[in-house]
């Protein structure tokens, strides 16, 4: 057999395999014709190849499916979340988007540096914003980790952010508001976003 | 049968976890054969064809069903299986009776290296005695071999269930018919 090209080994692999085509099918015919090795070779892959086959069918042991059901994972929410995870994927995002802006909102509510809105005629005087008697200021005042003493008038909204709102006298022709907690801050910084933005369609 | 198996895996993966028990039934005794054969091990073929089955409800989400789920659920239990025969050799539990023999276990076999003499290979029942010849061969033959001639899968389906190129298929059954017949005619 050793004599024999390669390739009619080849062939016969290709006769089992069922797709040999019609001239290395008339190749291997002559050459097993001739050679008796090789029909030797022949014949004891295709007696293994009936050995193989002869294995009996197996079938999986009763129970066999009810075991499966058992061992699935019980988690069905675990499932059901995922799914509608999947399912909506905008809402899920919009949440997302969401908790990173009020997280980056209550970030700046943490801001404990005093800040005030620049305004002419307002006197800073450590952590508390003064307006003076006599005086008027127009516009709006938001005064963030101080405190407002209004002691003139004011043409305008008057905020304040963690402090005090003190007055006696005072004239204040727009809204006052005091923000402490955490909440009112988001809900203020929601309604400036959503004024400005108001005011950009406008 | 494709039609059905699809309208079950949509239903589960609804949250519907029982339309899977269609699925199993229709699958487990292909399944679990395939096992059998790779391991040559009735405990471990079940406990390796239930977790194929426990794998396949965990990733259904991933199973695109424009394929044939069966292909899809072949290739989850041979690559386990293969991870199950990596990761312990010898394939035999040492206090298994060997078929077709008296009380002889595998503590009496222990420095012939995987290969029974051959005068107890002999005595073998024909059936015991193909599952011994099939689980000599070295794994990457074996996996081909079962496919091709126990599950009688084409060429093609065998290549995509082993994720591997039609070529290395066809060579590796090649090979493994002649690792067989060696084993055969060696006695």
């Amino acid at each position: 057999m050793s004599t024999c090209p390669q390739h009619i080994v080849d062939y016969m692999h290709e006769y089992l395999d069922g797709d040999i085509s019609r001239d290395h099918e008339q190749q291997l015919k002559k050459h097993l014709n001739n050679c008796s090795s090789c029909r030797q070779h022949m014949h004891e892959l295709s007696d293994t190849v009936a050995f193989v086959i002869s294995a009996a069918h197996i079938t999986a042991p009763p129970h066999f499916e009810s075991e499966v059901m058992k061992r699935l994972p019980k988690g069905k929410n675990r499932v059901g979340i995922q799914n509608w995870f999947r399912r909506h994927p905008i809402l899920v995002a919009a949440c997302v988007f969401l908790l990173f802006m009020s997280a980056s909102l209550v970030g700046s509510y943490q801001n404990n540096e005093f800040s005030v809105t620049k305004q002419p005629n307002l006197i800073v005087d450590g952590q508390t914003v003064i307006v003076p008697e006599g005086e008027v200021v127009k516009g709006d005042i938001v005064v963030k980790n101080g405190d407002i003493i209004i002691e003139g008038e004011v043409d305008g909204n008057v905020t304040v952010i963690n402090g005090q709102y003190m007055a006696s006298t005072a004239v204040v022709t727009g809204e006052i508001e005091e923000i402490d907690e955490i909440f009112e801050w988001l809900w203020y910084e929601l309604k400036s976003i959503g004024n400005n933005f108001i005011g950009l369609i406008q | 049968m494709d039609a059905l198996v699809n309208k079950r895996i949509k239903q589960v993966l609804k949250g519907d976890q029982n339309a899977f028990s269609d699925i199993v039934n229709l699958y487990q005794h292909k399944l679990y054969q395939i096992c059998y054969r790779m391991l040559g091990n009735k405990h471990e073929a079940e406990d390796i064809a239930q977790e194929a089955f426990v794998r396949a409800y965990i990733n259904l989400h991933s199973f695109d069903q424009k394929r044939k789920f069966s292909t899809w659920l072949y290739r989850i239990a041979t690559n386990l299986c293969i991870d199950r025969i990596r990761k312990k050799k010898p394939d035999y539990y040492l206090d298994a009776e060997i078929a077709g023999t008296d009380g002889l276990d595998m503590y009496s076999q222990l420095s012939s290296d995987d290969k029974l003499p051959d005068d107890v290979v002999e005595q073998m029942e024909l059936q015991d005695r193909i599952q011994y010849e099939i689980s000599r061969l070295p794994d990457k033959y074996r996996s081909v071999i079962v496919l091709k001639y126990i599950e009688e899968l084409s060429l093609q389906e065998i290549s995509d269930i082993l994720d591997m190129p039609l070529g290395t298929v066809k060579t590796r059954i090649h090979r493994g018919r002649e690792a067989l017949r060696k084993q055969l005619n060696n006695l």
